[in-house]
C-alpha cells in the first residue's frame, strides 16, 4: 500500500506541473492585458507596471520565472489589489467555500445514501417512487433556481432565514441546501441502483441461507458492496460542487474563492487566475487519490492488485 | 427408516404481469435420515424452486407457497414465521449453491463468512468461531487453513471456493443439506473431487442430502434414491437401481437416452423432442404428453396418478395402468439399460468413478 501511494504521489506531481504549464500558456492567450482597461492609468504608468511585473519579457522567460517561483511556493502578487500575496487572498477566501462545500457534501451524502438504501429495500413501493421523484427533481432543477425559490419563500415571504450574506450558521443553511440537492439526487439514484444490483447477487442468497436476519444481510453484505461504485462518483461530484459553488456564492453573496476566481478572469489578474486554478487542480488530484485509496480499503480485490508489497 | 423431512402436496406459484406461473404443482417426497435424494429434471422443472421453498427462500413477492406442507420434525416449514425460519436456516437445514464464483461475498474474508453462522446459531465468541472455521476449512480439504482463513474469495480457485461454500453450509452440523447443482459450474475433474468430498462428509457427519441436478452421471455417483421432476411435478421416484435399470416413465427414458456414456461408441444420443410446457398455463392431462411418443388419448385428458411399481418405486404414467398396452422402452435405451446391468458397476459419465 505504501509503495502504491508513493507511485501515485509522483504521478500527481507530474500532472500538477502539466496543468500549471498549460494554464500559464492558455492564460497568455486571453485577450487584453491586466492594465489596459483602467482609464485612470497613463501610458507611462502602464509601461512602468508592465515592466515591474515582468510582462515585457518573452513568454518563455515569464514561464520560467513563474515555475521557478512555484517550486518555492511563491504564487506571486495580485495585479489588482496593491500587490497583495495570492496565497494570502486564497487563504482568506477559502474558508467560506470549504465550509460550505464540506457541509453540503456531508449532508448530501448522508441523506442520499439513506434515501437510496430505503428506496432499494422498499423496491417498487410508494417510498421508492417518492425517492426517485425527489432525485429526478434534484438533478433536473438547477441549484440556482432552488436557491432563488428559497430566498423568496424562506427568506423574504416567511422571514425564517437570512436572504444572503455570510455571518454565522443561519446564513449557511440555504446555500448548503441548494448545493446539497445535487449530491442527494445523484447519490440516492446511484445507491438505489447499486443496492438493487447487489441484493440480486448470489452471495446475498448465501447470507440469507445462513439464517442471518435481514438487517444483518443488508448491513454486512449489501451496503459495503453497493458503496464501492459510489466512491467512484464521489470524486467528480466533489469537483462539480467546487465549480457549482461559483454561482451559489454569487447568489448568496458569500465571500468565497469562486467569486474571486470569476473576477480575476474578468480583469486579467494573471497571478490570481494561476493561483486559484492550481489550487482547484491540486484539490482535484488529491480527491482522486483519496477515492482510489478508499477503493482499496473497501474492496480487497483492488487493494491486493495495486499494492504488491 | 426415519423420515427427517417430508414434503406433501407442495404448490409454489409466482405472480407475474402475465399471470400466475405455477412452478411447483403438487410435489410429494420425503428424505430419510442419512440418505441422499437426488432431484433430477430439466431447467424450469421446478427443482430449485422446491428446494428454495424448503429453505423458506422463495422471494415474496412475487413468489408464494400456495398450499402444502413441509414437515421437518414436528414443525411445518411452510407455515413458520420468518423469525423462526431464520433459526432453522443454516443451523438445521443449509444449502450449497450452484456457482461458487458468485456465491461468496467478495468484500468479506472467508473466515468471517464461515463464522457468521456459528456466532448467530451457536452463540460462539469470535475466537471460538474462528477456531471452528479453521477446523471446517481443514475438514473440507483446504490446505494451510490457518493462513487462508483471513483471505478473500478472489484468492481462491473455483473448486476451493466451492469447498468454502460447503464449509459454510456445514458449519453448524445441519441435519439436512440441500445442494443445488453444486458441481454444474465446475471443471469435470473438480466435480469429481467435490462429489467425493460430499460423500465423505456425509459419512462422517450423518447429514441427509437433497442433491439437485440435471446430470444423471452425477446422480449415479452420489444418490441413494432419485426423484425425477417434470413441469413442477415428480413423475417418477425410486432407488438409483430402479431408476437406472427399470425406469417406467417415458420422460425418464428420455433422460437416460440423452445421457452420454463413455463405454460405447456406436450408440447415438437421443434428444427429447420439444420443450417443457409453459407453466403459466399448464396443459390439461399429463404435462409430458405433447413430447411423449407413447402418449395415449387419456394423457391429454387426465393427469396420471402415481402407480406403484415396488415399495420404493412409483411412476406417474398411464402406461402402468392395467388397461394400457404393454410398451417397451426404445431399443437404444433398453440396450443402454442392459449395458448397465445391476451386477456390474456403473461407469460414471463424468469422472469414471465407480458406483457401488
Amino acid at each position: 500500500m505504501g509503495r502504491y501511494i508513493g507511485g501515485r504521489v509522483v504521478s500527481m506531481i507530474i500532472t500538477f506541473l502539466i496543468i500549471a504549464s498549460l494554464t500559464f500558456f492558455l492564460m497568455k492567450l486571453l485577450p487584453g492585458t491586466p492594465f489596459n482597461n483602467q482609464e485612470k492609468l497613463t501610458d507611462t504608468q502602464i509601461v512602468q507596471l508592465n515592466e515591474k511585473y515582468g510582462l515585457n519579457d518573452p513568454v518563455a522567460v515569464q514561464y520560467f520565472n513563474y515555475m521557478k517561483n512555484l517550486f518555492v511556493g511563491d504564487l506571486g502578487v495580485s495585479f489588482q489589489q496593491d500587490g497583495r500575496e495570492v496565497s494570502t487572498i486564497i487563504g482568506e477566501r477559502i474558508g467560506a467555500s470549504a465550509y460550505l462545500g464540506f457541509q453540503s457534501i456531508v449532508l448530501g451524502t448522508i441523506i442520499g445514501l439513506f434515501l437510496g438504501i430505503i428506496a432499494a429495500l422498499r423496491h417498487n413501493s410508494f417510498l421508492d417512487y417518492g425517492t426517485m421523484v425527489i432525485a429526478v427533481l434534484g438533478i433536473s432543477i438547477p441549484n440556482f433556481v432552488i436557491a432563488g425559490l428559497m430566498q423568496y419563500w424562506l427568506g423574504v415571504k416567511w422571514g425564517l432565514l437570512p436572504v444572503a450574506y455570510w455571518d454565522g450558521f443561519a446564513y449557511t443553511i440555504m446555500p448548503t441546501i441548494a448545493i446539497a440537492s445535487i449530491v442527494v439526487a445523484t447519490i440516492a439514484r446511484f445507491m438505489r441502483t447499486e443496492m438493487l444490483e447487489v441484493l440480486g447477487q448470489d452471495y446475498i442468497t448465501t447470507a440469507k441461507a445462513k439464517g442471518l436476519s435481514s438487517t444483518a444481510v443488508v448491513i454486512r453484505h449489501t451496503i459495503r458492496n453497493a458503496s464501492i461504485p459510489i466512491i467512484t462518483i464521489m470524486g467528480p461530484l466533489v469537483v462539480a460542487l467546487m465549480t457549482g459553488t461559483l454561482v451559489i456564492e454569487q447568489i448568496f453573496v458569500i465571500p468565497g474563492l469562486g467569486e474571486k476566481f470569476v473576477n480575476s478572469i474578468m480583469t486579467n489578474d494573471f497571478p490570481i487566475i494561476m493561483g486559484t486554478t492550481l489550487f482547484y487542480s491540486l484539490l482535484f488530484i488529491v480527491v482522486i487519490l483519496l477515492v482510489d485509496v478508499m477503493y482499496g480499503i473497501i474492496d480487497p480485490r483492488i487493494r491486493l492488485a495495486g499494492g504488491k508489497d | 427408516m426415519e423420515k427427517i423431512l417430508e414434503v406433501n402436496d407442495l404448490h409454489v406459484s409466482f405472480d407475474t404481469f402475465a399471470g400466475e406461473v405455477k412452478a411447483v404443482r403438487g410435489v410429494n417426497f420425503h428424505l430419510n435420515k442419512g440418505e441422499t435424494l437426488a432431484i433430477v429434471g430439466e431447467s424450469g422443472s421446478g427443482k430449485s424452486v422446491t428446494s428454495k421453498a424448503v429453505m423458506g427462500l422463495i422471494p415474496n413477492p412475487p413468489g408464494r407457497i400456495k398450499q402444502g406442507e413441509i414437515k421437518f420434525g414436528d414443525r411445518d416449514l411452510a407455515q413458520l414465521p420468518e423469525k423462526e425460519m431464520q433459526k432453522i436456516r443454516g443451523s438445521e437445514i443449509s444449502m450449497i449453491f450452484q456457482d461458487p464464483m458468485t456465491s461468496l461475498n467478495p468484500t468479506m474474508t472467508i473466515g468471517k463468512q464461515i463464522m457468521e453462522g456459528l456466532i448467530k446459531h451457536q452463540n460462539m465468541s469470535n475466537s471460538e468461531a474462528k477456531e471452528r472455521a479453521i477446523e471446517l476449512l481443514k475438514l473440507v480439504g483446504i490446505p494451510n487453513a490457518e493462513g487462508r482463513v483471513t483471505e478473500y474469495p478472489h484468492q481462491f480457485s473455483g473448486g476451493m471456493r466451492q469447498r468454502v461454500v460447503i464449509a459454510i453450509a456445514l458449519a453448524c452440523n445441519p441435519r439436512v443439506l440441500i445442494a443445488d447443482e453444486p458441481t454444474t459450474a465446475l471443471d469435470v475433474t473438480i466435480q469429481a473431487q467435490i462429489l467425493e468430498l460430499l460423500n465423505d462428509l456425509q459419512e462422517k457427519m450423518g447429514t441427509s442430502i437433497i442433491f439437485i441436478t440435471h446430470d444423471l452421471g452425477v446422480v449415479a455417483n452420489i444418490a441413494d434414491r432419485v426423484a425425477v421432476m417434470y413441469a413442477g411435478k415428480i413423475v417418477e421416484t425410486g432407488t438409483v437401481d430402479e431408476i437406472f435399470y427399470n425406469p417406467q416413465h417415458p420422460y425418464t427414458w428420455g433422460l437416460l437416452g440423452s445421457m452420454p456414456s463413455l463405454d460405447s461408441t456406436d450408440e447415438e444420443l437421443i434428444a427429447i423432442p420439444g420443450s417443457p410446457p409453459d407453466l403459466l398455463d399448464p396443459p390439461k392431462g399429463d404435462a409430458f404428453a405433447p413430447r411423449n411418443p407413447y402418449a395415449m388419448q387419456i394423457d391429454t385428458e387426465m393427469e396420471p396418478p402415481l402407480f406403484k411399481v415396488s415399495d420404493t418405486h412409483y411412476a406417474a404414467t398411464w402406461l402402468l395402468h392395467e388397461k394400457a398396452p404393454k410398451v417397451e422402452p426404445p431399443a437404444a435405451i433398453k440396450k443402454r439399460m442392459q449395458g448397465m446391468a445391476p451386477d456390474e458397476p456403473i461407469i460414471g459419465a463424468k469422472d469414471g468413478g465407480k458406483h457401488v
